[in-house]
């Protein structure tokens, strides 16, 4: 049986096409990834923007829609896919997810574009406790990039700089807009662009921390999102949450649509 | 699950956190509904098919102003949607 997962970000939407795989009629569900794929898209509709994903996704999959069983729908935009049969939230796509790549993992830390959030979840993956940030996106990506575009850096460099300090700059700015002002007082003062995206990283990073303590630290720790890609961010984080390590997927960004293509299967038995 | 809505912000932490398994077979009566003055609360269907009470979307980002008038500096001694809620579901962080 082949299930789709469909997660609808503010900037990405993300396709994993899955097959339930029969290992010799054991009882336990085994699951391969038959397509991850992504698309930005840019100015296009949501809508429009989900049904040429999922049909680039098939297509390089080698599948037919009469092929797949089910498609379920996860993330900010996931009432936008009209073709997915349910949608579910990206608390409960993300912790299952999380949990089939890392079965120990009791706390799920979900940071994207737009939005931050932690989770506490159980062995079976179901999530237990959520906390979010619902006011401003300065515990997400999008922060972290304005900065980094402050400092005329690419993010990826600017993750890279930050690693190379080894000051504790405190920003007080809660929001994109003072913090860029602050940043920009930084700069003026002459204050070394490894410092100020430290300074910015750590930033995110006690946001991000804020939320996870909300619903407590727990076994194994899982980051996904994109900015697992961010290595500074991820130093910064395990810095402010006081944990040595935190697990990091392949491809972090596609853990909510796995998730969600897996409930999909889940609930076809 | 505990569900926790709000934010964080300058002036403080400011979440209600909703254990939502008491929703399920509410012995209250969703009295969180009517208890509440600015009707923040509202029941959906949640990722697991059962009714439960959540914070409407946009008192998400305003708690602190939305609840001020049932604080304790406005006189209340104990907060309506507390009250109201007699399996005890609802919690303020603040
Ligand atoms: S919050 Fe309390 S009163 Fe409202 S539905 Fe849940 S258990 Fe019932
Ligand atoms: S404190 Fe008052 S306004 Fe805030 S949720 Fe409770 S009843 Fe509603």
């Amino acid at each position: 049986m082949i299930t789709a997962g469909i997660d609808m970000g503010s900037r990405s939407v993300k396709v994993v096409l899955l097959e339930e795989l029969d290992v010799n009629g054991a009882p336990q569900l085994k699951y391969g990834v038959k397509k991850a794929y992504i698309m930005m898209p840019g100015d296009m509709d949501q809508d429009v923007a989900a049904e040429k994903a999922y049909d680039e996704a098939l297509a390089e999959a080698g599948l037919k829609r009469e092929d797949v069983s089910a498609v379920f729908a996860t993330g900010a935009g996931r009432k936008q896919v009209a073709f997915a049969k349910e949608g579910v939230t990206e608390m409960t796509a993300g912790a299952k997810g999380a949990v089939f790549m890392y079965p120990a993992a009791r706390t799920v830390v979900d940071v994207g574009a737009e939005e931050g959030r932690g989770m506490k979840t159980d062995a079976e993956g179901k999530a237990i406790d959520f906390a979010g940030n619902e006011k401003c996106a300065a515990g997400a990506g999008s922060f972290a990039e304005a900065m980094s575009r402050a400092l005329q850096m690419s993010l990826k460099e600017f993750g890279e700089a930050s690693l190379q300090s080894d000051k504790s700059i405190p920003m007080n700015a809660q929001c994109t807009v003072f913090a860029e002002s602050e940043v920009v007082s930084l700069i003026h003062s002459s204050t070394p662009k490894n410092d100020i995206a430290k300074a910015v990283l750590d930033a995110v990073a006690s946001r991000v921390c804020a939320m996870v303590r909300r619903v407590g630290i727990e076994g194994e720790v899982v980051l996904i999102g994109g900015m697992v890609h961010n290595a500074g961010f991820v130093s910064s984080l395990k810095n402010a949450m006081g944990v040595d390590t935190i697990s990091l997927p392949d491809m972090p960004e596609y853990i909510s649509a796995l998730g969600c293509a897996m409930i999909a299967a889940e609930r076809q038995h | 699950m505990i569900a926790n809505y709000g934010y964080k912000d300058g002036s403080g932490e400011y979440y209600i956190s909703i254990d939502t398994d008491k929703c399920i077979d509410c012995a209250a009566e969703r009295a969180c509904l009517t208890a509440c003055p600015k009707q923040m609360f509202e029941i959906i269907e949640d990722d697991y098919d059962d009714q439960v009470a959540w914070i409407k979307k946009p008192n998400c980002r305003t708690l602190a102003y939305d609840c001020a008038d049932c604080k304790p500096s406005s006189g209340y001694t104990s907060l309506p949607c507390i009250t109201a809620c007699t399996p005890g579901a609802i919690k303020h962080s603040w």
